[in-house]
Formats: C-alpha cells, structure tokens, sequence
C-alpha cells in the first residue's frame, strides 16, 4: 500500500499547489483592483481613518473633521456653509469630491508626497499622521458682502456671481455663485441621507452645485467693449480720436439694426472713443468692430485669455477649479469673409460672445495692474498637519500681457469716467478711484437681460487693491445698475479687510 | 518553517537491522517546536494589541501562556503514552490552534467598546470560548491517546463507527431546517443556544469503518474483470458499496445543501479505496461519478431548482461573484477584497478590517487572517498544513499494518482536503462550500474532530517509529496481510 500512499502525497501537494497559485493570482495580481475595488468598505475606512486637514481663510477654519463615535472616525464639516460651498466643494462618503475638497486632496488627506516627511517620522512615533492645512487667499469681509449682497441683490435676480482678485497677485479675494447650497448634508456618514441631499440639490431648478463664477459662460453684452478698446487704441485711434456713432446702425447684410440703450446716448454722428465707453454708445462700437476686422478683435480677446481652455484656480502651478473658455465665437461667413452683422454684434457683446465671471475680473484686473494680468490663485499656502511647517506659498506670477502700460492707462482713464460720469456710478467709493464698465446682455429673445458689472479700485496713490466682476443672471431692469452697486460693496469691504490696504 | 527543524526520521522498514538503529523518541525535538511554536503565538497576540489597541496591555501573554501550559500538558501525555509518536505533529496543530485563538480574540477586541478594550477578560468572547474549546479538545485527545493503545484495538468497534457515523452525516438533513439550518446549510444541530455539527465527526467514524471494510475487501475489490484502454476495471457486482456511498454523498449534497461535505465524503473514500486496491480504476471511476453527479447537480438545478437550486446558484456565484456584488456574491466578494487588501505583506495583525467580512469566524477565517498575514503569512499557514497532511501520509507509510495505513492515509488525506475545500471555496478556486477551516475556525464540534484525528495519527506515527524490539514490550508484527484482523472479523460487533 505504500505506492498508493506516496501518489496520494503527491496529489496532496498538487492540490496546495492549486491553492498556493491561486492566492498568488488573488493577493499579488489582483491584489490592487481588489484594493481599490468600489465594493471595498476598507477604501472609506481608511480614508476616515485619519483627520484630514482643515480648509481656512483669514485664521477661519471653513472646513474641518470633526471626530465621532462611529467606524469611519472623522466627519468632514462646514463652518463656513453655503458662502464657500462652491471654492471648497465638499468630500462625500461615496463618490467624488468637489471643489478644493479635490483639487487639494492628497495634501489634506496627508497622503501627498510633500508630506513623506511627516508620514516617515509619525511611523517612527506610532501616530496616525493627519491631512495638511490648506489656507486660502479669501478675505472673509469680501466674500460674506458679495454672497449676502448678491443674495439681497434689489432686482430680484435668484442665479448670479462676484468673483474678486487682487489685480496685483491674481490672488483671489472673493468668490460667489448664487444660489448656493449647505455642503454639510452632502458630507454625512448616513450615506443615504448624502444621496437623497444630492438629488435634491441636482434637481433644483436653480442647479446650485453650479459654480456660476468660473464655470459658466454668459454672453458678457457691453463690458467687452473694453476689449475692443484696448484693439482700438493699439490701431491709431486714441481716447479723444472721434469716432462714428449715431442713434441707429443697421450693418451692411443684416437687416436687424443696432440702437442704443437710450435715445440720449450717442445721438451725434460723432463721439470720442472716451465717451462712447463712458456712455456704453453701442452704435459706435458696432461700427469701431467693423472697422477693425475680426482678426483684430478675436486676437485682442485672445490677449485677454479669451479661449484658454485650461485655467484653473487653486494652488499657483498645479490643479485646482478648473474654468470654462470664455469664447468670440465666429464672425466670419462660410467662406471666411467678415460677416459685418456677426462682427457688429460681437464688437457690443453679443452674437456668440460668452465670458465667465472670472474672465470679466481679469480684464478689469489687466487694465488696473498696468497692463499685466496675474495667474488667479486662490490657495495661499499649505500648512503641515502640526502647523509649524511651510509647504508652499503661493508665489504670485504674471500670466499674460494683453496690453501695453500705456493702453492700459487709457483703458484706466476710461473706465474710471464711466464710474465718474457714466453707467457705473453705484461702484463709486469715497476717497478711492472706481473705475468698471456695465453690461446689459440679451439673454435670449423672451429672457430678461443678464446685467453685468467690471471694475476695480485704486488707492490715492493709483495701486490697485481690487478686482470685481459682478453678474446678475436675467436680472432684467436695472441689472447692471444693481451689478456695479454690488461691486462697489464688494469693493469697500476688500479696501476695509486688515492687510487689504 | 517548522519542517527544517526537524531532521528527517527514518521509519522502521524492512531491511532495518534491530540494535544498529537507535531508536529516537526526539520529545525533546517536540517541546522545543512547541515552545518555539507558542512563542511566535505571543508574539502575534503582542502585535494584535499594538495595533487594534495602540498598546501592549501587561497582559498580553495570558492567552498565549494559557496555551502553552494546554500544549505542554499534551506534550507529557505524548511523552508517556506514545513516545515515538511524529515530534512535528503537536507543534504544528499548536500553532493552527494558537493562531486561530489569537485571530478570534482580536475579532473581540475589534468588536469591543473601545473603552472596553484593554480589559478583555481572558475567556470572553469567542477568543475565550475558543480557548475553553481548544482546552477540551487537547482532554479528548489526551483520552484517546489514553484509551487507545493501540490502533488496530479501535477496528473492533468498525461497524458500530460506521453506523454511527451514517446516522451523524443524516441527521441534519432529517431534521426540521430551525434545528440544522444556518445559512443556508444544514449540516448543524442547534439545542438552544448551543450548536454542533455532527460531520465533523461523522467522518472520523466513517473512517474507521472505511478503513476496516477496505483491509477485508482489498483482495476482492482488487480482481480486475475488464481492462480497457489499458486500465483495469472492477468486476460490476463489486461497484455496490462504492455506489452506496456515491448515493449518500450526493443526498448530502442535495438535502443538506452543501457540496464541501459532500466532495469531502466522497474523497476521503475515493482515496482509502485506491490506497487499499492500488487500482487506479477506482480513481477514475470515483471522479467520474463525482464530476457527473455535480454537473447533473448543476443542469438539473438549472432546469427543475428544487433541492438542485441551492448547488445551482452556488454555481453561478463561482462562475461571476462580482455579478451580484451585495447580494448572492456577497461573501465570496468580501473574502476576495479582504484577501487583495491584505496583499503580500498584509496589513499586520490587527491592522485590517476583517468585521468587514461576514462569517469571519467561521467560513471566511481564512480570508481574514489572510488581509492581515497577506501572502506570505497565508502560505507559511498552508506549509503547515501540508507539513501535518504529509506526516501523517508518513506515519501511514511507516506503520506496518494495513489497518494503521489506511487509517492514517485516509485521516490525513481527509484533513487536506477539507483545508482545500474550504481555502479554495473562499479564494474562488473552486465553488464555495461552508466548510470549517481546520484547527483555526471558531467552534468546538470541529477542534474537538480534528484534534481526535490527531491523536490517531499520534498514535500510528508511534507504531510507525516504535522499534521492532520496542521498549514497550509488545509484540509488533512485520507488514504484510493482516492476518490479524481476517481471525476476528465480525463477532465483535456491538452497539
């Protein structure tokens, strides 16, 4: 019986051979797809396992995790609600997070390689190393006035934006999109409760999960009438230089004409590049935009940042919010041809025209900064989890160039007449130099206007302190009245937040 | 990692002169394993605290010590009741056993309050109660050992075994589903709140029947009437006993819902009837018979459900877990995701998140240890395993009597499989089958079998490595027929 015996040894080891290769294929092959598998509890587990780091702003923590009896061990909080809900996004239980909660994850969860150092000492010392601190460029006096003002805005506009930037850094000082939404359910352990507050907010009317200010695109009306200034004054015409104007202008192939806002504005044949900006003349700049070709007016929009597709908002350098294009759209015919209707419409605005809040503040913020437009930022430095250590501090960088010092001083000039003597005169600030341009954009043919508002502000010694771009969707009436009025406000508090100037 | 410790011993077989060969009993090779073996237990236990508990209680050691003072007490029995005994076989089962406390009272410390934790009392919960188990079982072995002298003395009560343990294998599947049924399987039989399953036993009884009715029968059973393609076949009238058992173990496959039991039935005496004929016909036959009555199982859960739906669907969870991953798929995935999280190195004794898991205790240990030992630590268990399978196979290999040889090559092939049953169950090699993992799941029906199953190999090994001349004085024959067990056959059977 012995031979029998010794065959069965060897099936024995065949059979654990079978399992040996079998665990190898399970714990080494598929050991990562295992891991990271989405029916894993672990993943979640181990991602409450640790405190991550908090979101702050001005010494306010605005988000933090907070600790709990349960078996994910920290619950991610809001202090700072639905007014930063759309810069910090929120981190669910289940699914992706949004906003900062995700462009900043590896350093608040503590998982980022910057943090190695933290991670190799804290396995030494047998602690669970936390997230790092994300603190933010926000001033807090800034972004509470643009989400309350615009909430309260007397025009009864319910969707909009205020988005505002130091011109000098690009570092951002506010950031609203209205309506706006309680990123604290959206948070909760009851993962149930997480979805059903979820689909709530997805199927609100007003989409709040929305961030109106950097990632929708709107048709910016007269405010990009400072744009194709800027082309204007780099072609031989200067502030004074009279151009056409006139009450009405029916471009050539178009049988729809241009008007202007009021019988009053710009009825003469003629008027200053100056006053048709300070009167917002459409006719005039319908004819400017003509005259100046598309080539012109689209590579201008371009210097502006028109059409860049890959911006973002976060840390200086890497990730972040990412904002939409703003575009011109086509002026041209099939065959490539100027279409002077598209053109003219394009030159006031409209057509196929589309800008996103943050877009109108980095116009404003060029203009006001001399002529160099800043990379906007909006994570000011990152803090290690003891709070001693400096990971990164934003270094602020110029982005682009769209105009010389010398255009921009005329664009300046202009702008600030249309705070002193024209469309704009609810931004106006005692003591300090306003300076902005209002738009009133057709929306579609049966929607009331959206109304918007550009601008910035200067201390007496001409250094710009702030950048404001104000939107108010389908506002009607007076809605770019109202933007400029929200601006201003926007405005006081950034001159009045300690360190603002 | 045991194996190298231990020189390999050469069996008592023909051509051996007596006097030029020292006869080793090597015990004090077995207390130093054991000892080396309880150690590693501590410090498993020590790791599981720093981990689960951020500290070392000053205690630690208490489970760790309990046990060794259990496995020490084993060791003197051995010492004085079976001194030649195989020295690698206690260490071994003592560190399955060790280890398999140590995981089910960090599963306490995982489900106690937190501030509770840290003053766990040393028989509380199921690591405690594990503990209380492990106790009993080494008593029953020690018994055994005591009581059984000599294993050939245990063929006497062959019939009644057999019996005993048919009626065992039937009973869950008799019995009303609020009695045997726990998930799904009935293989139980609950009074109150206390549980146990008779298979476990069943198979040692059915062993020793199958043992005894094979050393009578091999020479029949051996005469070959047909050889076709080269491979000798049974006369037909001799296929009725390996038919009975092929009926039963389907039946168990059927009315007790489990197919782990059943292929382990059907196995365990596939083999003894190849070790005793040496017919590889037999092999053939059986796992023709096996496969076809599985895959008729299967077809015929498929087409009609009925008692074939449960096979069926298990089956299909196989096939595709991930199909349902909540539902029906639900364990398998969990297992799967526990052991692809632990990975190769795990993640450290009372590192991973093995409450994640549902049957953790019992089924799933395998997968849960395995996401904190990772590969490594899984296969270093699965050496062990085969470290104790194959010295049992040489104990049968050793001892000189064919009664001994098939008792001990069926027990430890029965112990392979079912590691391979129920280890492949959870790593979807083969269909999930509720199985106990050997030695390591929580329950006292099954550490008390096995370790009854260990003190028979004991007490082969120390026939198998006895000097002929013994010091004990006894006669030992020299292999060959078993005259002995043709005299005295069936007068001897009593209830």
């Amino acid at each position: 019986m012995n031979a029998p015996l010794r065959r069965v040894g060897v099936v024995v080891i065949v059979l654990f051979g079978l399992l040996f290769a079998n665990l190898n294929w399970i714990q080494a092959y598929k050991a990562d797809e295992y891991r990271t598998s989405d029916y894993n509890g672990r993943v979640q587990v181990a991602k409450y396992d640790r405190k991550r780091g908090n979101i702050e702003a001005g010494g306010t923590a605005l988000a933090v995790s907070k600790e709990t009896d349960g078996e994910l061990k920290y619950l991610r909080t809001y202090p700072g609600g639905e007014k930063y809900a759309h810069v910090l996004g929120y981190e669910p239980v289940n699914g992706s997070a949004t906003g900062l909660e995700r462009a900043e994850n590896d350093f608040l969860a503590g998982t980022s390689d910057q943090l190695i150092v933290n991670r190799l000492r804290d396995m030494v010392t047998g602690d669970t190393t936390a997230g790092g601190n994300v603190l933010l460029t926000l001033s807090k006096r800034a972004q509470d006035t643009a989400y309350d003002e615009l909430r309260g805005n007397n025009v009864g506009a319910n969707k909009g934006a205020a988005i505002a930037i130091d011109p000098a850094t690009g570092a951002v000082q506010a950031l609203v999109s209205i309506p706006s939404f309680d990123p604290n359910p959206l948070a909760s352990h009851d993962t149930d409760d997480a979805t059903a507050a979820y689909n709530r907010l997805e199927q609100e009317a007003g989409r709040p999960l929305r961030n109106r200010a950097i990632g929708e695109v709107l048709p910016p009306g007269s405010t990009f009438k400072i744009v194709v200034a800027a082309a204007a004054l780099e072609n031989g015409i200067t502030k004074e230089t009279n151009i056409p104007a006139g009450s009405s202008y029916t471009p050539p192939t178009s049988s729809e004409p241009i008007g202007n806002a009021a019988p009053s504005i710009c009825p003469e044949s003629q008027v200053t590049l100056m006053s048709a900006v300070t009167e917002s003349c459409n006719t005039g700049f319908a004819k400017l935009g003509g005259q100046l070709g598309p080539d012109v007016l689209k590579e201008k929009a371009r210097q502006f940042g028109f059409e860049q597709e890959d911006l973002t908002v976060g840390r200086l350098g890497e990730g972040g919010l990412s904002v939409a294009a703003s575009r011109t759209g086509s002026m041209e015919n099939p065959d490539g041809s100027p279409d002077p209707a598209a053109l003219a419409q394009s030159s006031i605005g409209q057509r196929d025209v589309r800008m996103t809040p943050l877009q109108g503040a980095m116009i404003a913020a060029a203009v006001a900064n001399g002529g160099s437009q800043m990379r906007p930022y909006v994570v000011r430095q990152l803090l290690a989890p003891d709070r001693t250590t400096v990971y990164d501090t934003a270094n602020p960088r110029e982005l682009r160039r769209p105009v010389s010092g010398q255009v921009a001083a005329d664009l300046r000039d202009m702008m600030v007449s249309v705070v002193e003597n024209g469309t704009g005169r609810n931004s106006r600030i005692n003591g300090y130099t306003v300076g902005g341009k209002t738009g009133t954009a057709q929306s579609a043919p049966d929607r009331p206007d959206h109304g918007w508002f550009i601008g910035f502000v200067l201390d007496s010694e001409g250094k710009p302190i702030s950048a404001v771009c104000v939107v108010l969707e389908e506002a009607g009436s007076g809605g770019s009245a109202e933007a400029a009025r929200i601006a201003g406000q926007i405005m006081r508090a950034a001159i009045a937040e300690p360190g603002g100037r | 990692m045991t194996a190298a410790a231990t020189p390999a011993s050469s069996p008592a077989t023909t051509g051996e002169r007596p006097g030029v060969r020292m006869a080793r009993s090597r015990r004090n090779a077995e207390l130093s394993l054991l000892l080396l073996a309880m150690a590693l237990v501590a410090a498993y236990g020590a790791m599981v605290e720093a981990n689960v508990l951020d500290t070392v209680t000053p205690g630690f050691w208490v489970p760790a010590a309990t046990l060794t003072a259990v496995f020490l007490g084993m060791h003197l029995v051995i010492r004085f009741l079976a001194p030649f005994a195989d020295p690698a076989l206690l260490p071994a089962v003592a560190l399955l056993n060790g280890l398999g406390v140590g995981f089910l009272r960090r599963l306490d410390l995982a489900n106690a309050a937190p501030e509770e934790r840290a003053d766990l009392a040393i028989f509380a919960g199921i690591g405690g109660r594990q503990l209380a188990w492990t106790l009993i079982s080494v008593m029953l072995a020690a018994g055994l050992l005591a009581l059984m002298r000599d294993h050939r003395s245990i063929s006497r009560y062959a019939y009644t075994l057999g019996l005993a343990g048919i009626v065992l294998v039937m009973l869950p599947a008799v019995l009303p589903a609020s009695i045997s049924e726990i998930n799904g399987a009935k293989l139980w039989v609950r009074i109150g709140s206390f549980s146990i399953q008779p298979g476990e036993f069943a198979k040692l009884a059915l062993l020793v029947f199958f043992a005894y009715y094979l050393v009578r029968k091999r020479e029949v059973l051996s005469l070959a009437s047909h050889r076709f393609l080269g491979i000798d076949f049974p006369r037909g009238r001799d296929l009725g006993p390996v038919l009975v058992v092929w009926v039963i173990s389907l039946l168990v496959l059927v009315f007790e819902k489990d197919l782990g039991t059943s292929l382990l039935y059907f196995g365990m005496f596939v083999a003894t009837v190849y070790i005793a004929t040496e017919r590889v016909s037999w092999l053939l036959i059986g796992l023709v018979l096996f496969f076809g009555g599985a895959y008729l199982a299967y077809v015929l859960g498929e087409a009609v459900g009925g008692p074939f739906a449960n096979f069926y669907l298990r089956a299909q969870i196989w096939l595709d877990p991930f199909a349902q991953p909540y539902d029906d798929g639900y364990q398998l995935v969990q297992g799967l995701l526990a052991l692809g999280s632990g990975g190769l190195f795990g993640a450290g004794p009372g590192g991973g998140q093995p409450l994640l898991l549902p049957e953790v205790r019992n089924d799933f240990i395998f997968a849960g240890i395995g996401e904190e030992i990772g590969l490594f630590g899984l296969s270093a268990l699965l050496v062990i395993y085969l470290l104790i399978v194959e010295r049992g196979l040489r104990a049968a290999l050793a001892v000189r009597d064919s009664f001994g040889k098939l008792l001990a090559g069926g027990l430890a092939f029965t112990l392979a499989l079912q590691v391979f049953v129920i280890v492949g169950g959870i790593s979807k090699l083969i269909p999930l089958t509720g199985q106990t993992t050997p030695f390591l799941s929580a329950g006292g029906s099954s550490l008390m079998a096995n370790w009854l199953l260990i003190a028979v190999l004991l007490r082969v090994s120390d026939a198998g490595r006895r000097p002929v001349d013994g010091a004990g004085g006894k006669v030992t024959r020299p292999s060959g027929p078993p005259e002995q067990l043709h005299g005295a056959p069936t007068e001897v059977i009593k209830p």
